[in-house]
């Protein structure tokens, strides 16, 4: 690879997000901006070897991009109905503020909110969000999410064909509907950041790459809509999580549990960035949202210097407080977990035998692990061990089923 | 994703004497937004002159404590940006960028070291 043409991927690597935003103003369909893109991308790696990279290569890129999507608008028949639609949109976008000429910004906005659309299944949000705005090749997603290339590329394909089949505009929703879309966009996000902090499949106890994925969207996020507290508090859970990735593995690669990290480990300068965007969040205020809670709870741990330094109590509040707002069975063994350590393991025990019962946790590996550890406190071991080997059938993590079946193991009279 | 610490290094002596302009501070503002918006930029902050920076050594188990300028310095670290990017290419890139808001009678050299990780 050459200088110029590794110094031209970078350039559409940083840019590419934007191009495709841009362009997809233009043309109103997210799979034809990307192919315009990557037609830049091509005229880029064909000229500037000759030419010498422009003084703004990034602005370049977006001008042959949008100069072929004009041309294309303009070759198709509903040329001008197309430009009408075009225009009443325009019209329709609030005057750009002086830091961002273009209306860039509200493109982005408009690709995130396309690519998180709630017409599309989950996986494929989670793809497209990855190749449209993370700049991920479909290889890279693949081997994220342990699939093949050719499942990906088709799930990239169709999701496309999806949006553009019913017609779903290239906006930012308004209203009462903007709230519930922010809610499908935010869980986009953290669905990828957790495939990577707790790697639902295969060997890996953690997968990095994806959390880092995750935490640049997110803080893409917080940048373009900076008066959503919600949107902080997400940012505020990745970073206050990802603070602690280098700590969660031991020197031998055994994966290490809260209690057991070597805190010194822990990322000061992600710790501060959680912190401030708790503030930020907060400082807009309102009630806070899932994420927020989620977020002040892992503040309460990153504020630990030592876990038995941990504020049990508050984070017991907390996960109150987060049932009420995003009721879950999840969240219900989580605050389990607190109320044990803040009130005893029997109090957490009862909390979690109505979840027993609960058929959307029959599945679940944790529930049988946290069980199997209150019961062990209690020195109820038989029940314990039975739990723990119970757990480890259910996980799909390697790393993890090594684990649960030492503890099962080392469970003594 | 690797981190990269980049440190501004400039020499002192020759830099312009009536400092930024303002058209530099105006344009260092929109790129940083811009960084911060790409989710890339983690920190920045520029530092005072080292007429008011200090030397703390430790040699031969005794201290020596060196109040600046460091004038036997030719180019010394005049800010630092905290980046987290995919690649070298990546991080190159954006570094241009930072250096070009400059005007070209400013002399500035990045110097970028990755983080460390582990």
């Amino acid at each position: 690879m050459t200088a110029t043409s590794s110094a031209v991927e970078a350039v559409y690597r940083i840019e590419s997000a934007r191009i495709i935003a841009g362009t997809a103003r233009i043309v109103r369909d997210v799979g034809l901006a990307e192919e315009i893109a990557q037609d830049a991308l091509v005229a880029a790696l064909e000229q500037w070897p000759e030419t010498g990279v422009p003084d703004r290569p990034g602005a370049w890129l977006m001008a042959t991009a949008k100069h072929r999507a004009i041309d294309l608008v303009r070759r198709k028949e509903t040329y001008a109905r197309k430009l009408a639609e075009a225009g009443r949109a325009l019209e329709d976008v609030p005057p750009p503020e002086p830091a961002d000429p273009d209306g860039i910004d509200d493109d982005m906005l408009r690709l995130i909110f396309t690519s998180c659309h709630p017409v599309l299944s989950t996986e494929a949000r989670v793809a497209l969000t990855l190749r449209l705005l993370g700049g991920l090749s479909t290889d890279e997603i693949s081997r994220a999410f342990l699939a093949t290339e050719s499942a990906v590329a088709q799930r990239i394909v169709r999701a496309k064909r999806t949006l553009g089949r019913a017609g779903v505009p290239f906006e930012v929703p308004s209203g009462p509907e903007r709230a519930a879309r922010l809610g499908s966009v935010l869980d986009v996000v953290y669905l990828i950041f957790n495939e990577g902090y707790a790697a639902t499949a295969g060997d890996d106890w953690l997968r990095p790459g994806l959390c880092e994925d995750a935490l640049r969207l997110v803080r893409q996020l917080a940048g373009l809509m900076d008066g959503e507290p919600e949107v902080h508090g997400l940012a505020a859970l990745l970073e206050l999580q990802a603070s602690r990735i280098r700590a969660r593995t031991g020197t031998d690669g055994t994966p290490l549990l809260l209690a057991e990290q070597n805190r010194g480990r822990w990322d000061q300068l992600l710790i501060r960035r959680g912190f401030a965007a708790l503030e930020r969040a907060h400082a807009l205020g309102g009630a806070p949202g899932p994420y927020a809670l989620q977020a002040a709870i892992a503040a309460c741990h990153a504020r630990a210097v030592r876990w038995s330094d941990t504020d049990w109590p508050t984070i017991a509040a907390l996960y109150g407080r987060l049932a009420g707002a995003a009721p879950s069975p999840v969240v219900e063994l989580n605050r389990a977990v607190a109320v044990s350590m803040a009130e005893g393991p029997e109090a957490g025990l009862a909390l979690t035998d109505p979840l027993v019962e609960d058929p959307a946790l029959s599945g679940y590996h944790l529930l049988p692990s946290v069980r199997g550890d209150l019961l062990q406190r209690l020195g109820r071991v038989e029940e314990a061990r039975a739990a723990f080997v119970r757990a480890s059938e259910l996980t799909r993590n390697a790393r993890e089923r090594e684990l649960l079946l030492v503890r099962a193991g080392r469970v003594s009279r | 994703m690797p981190r990269y610490l980049t440190m501004v290094r400039i020499d002192e002596k020759n830099a312009p004497a009536e400092g930024p302009s303002q058209g530099l501070m105006e344009r260092m503002g929109a790129l940083i937004e811009e960084m911060t918006k790409a989710g890339v930029l983690l920190d920045t902050a520029g530092l005072t002159p080292t007429s008011e920076g200090t030397r703390v050594t430790w040699s031969d188990g005794e201290f020596t404590v060196t109040d600046g300028p460091f004038t036997e310095t030719k180019e010394v670290i005049g800010g630092y940006a905290l980046i987290q990017a995919k690649d070298k290419a990546e991080i190159l890139e954006w570094t241009k960028r930072f250096l070009a808001v400059h005007e070209p009678y400013w002399t500035i050299t990045s110097e970028i070291r990755e983080i460390a990780e582990g």
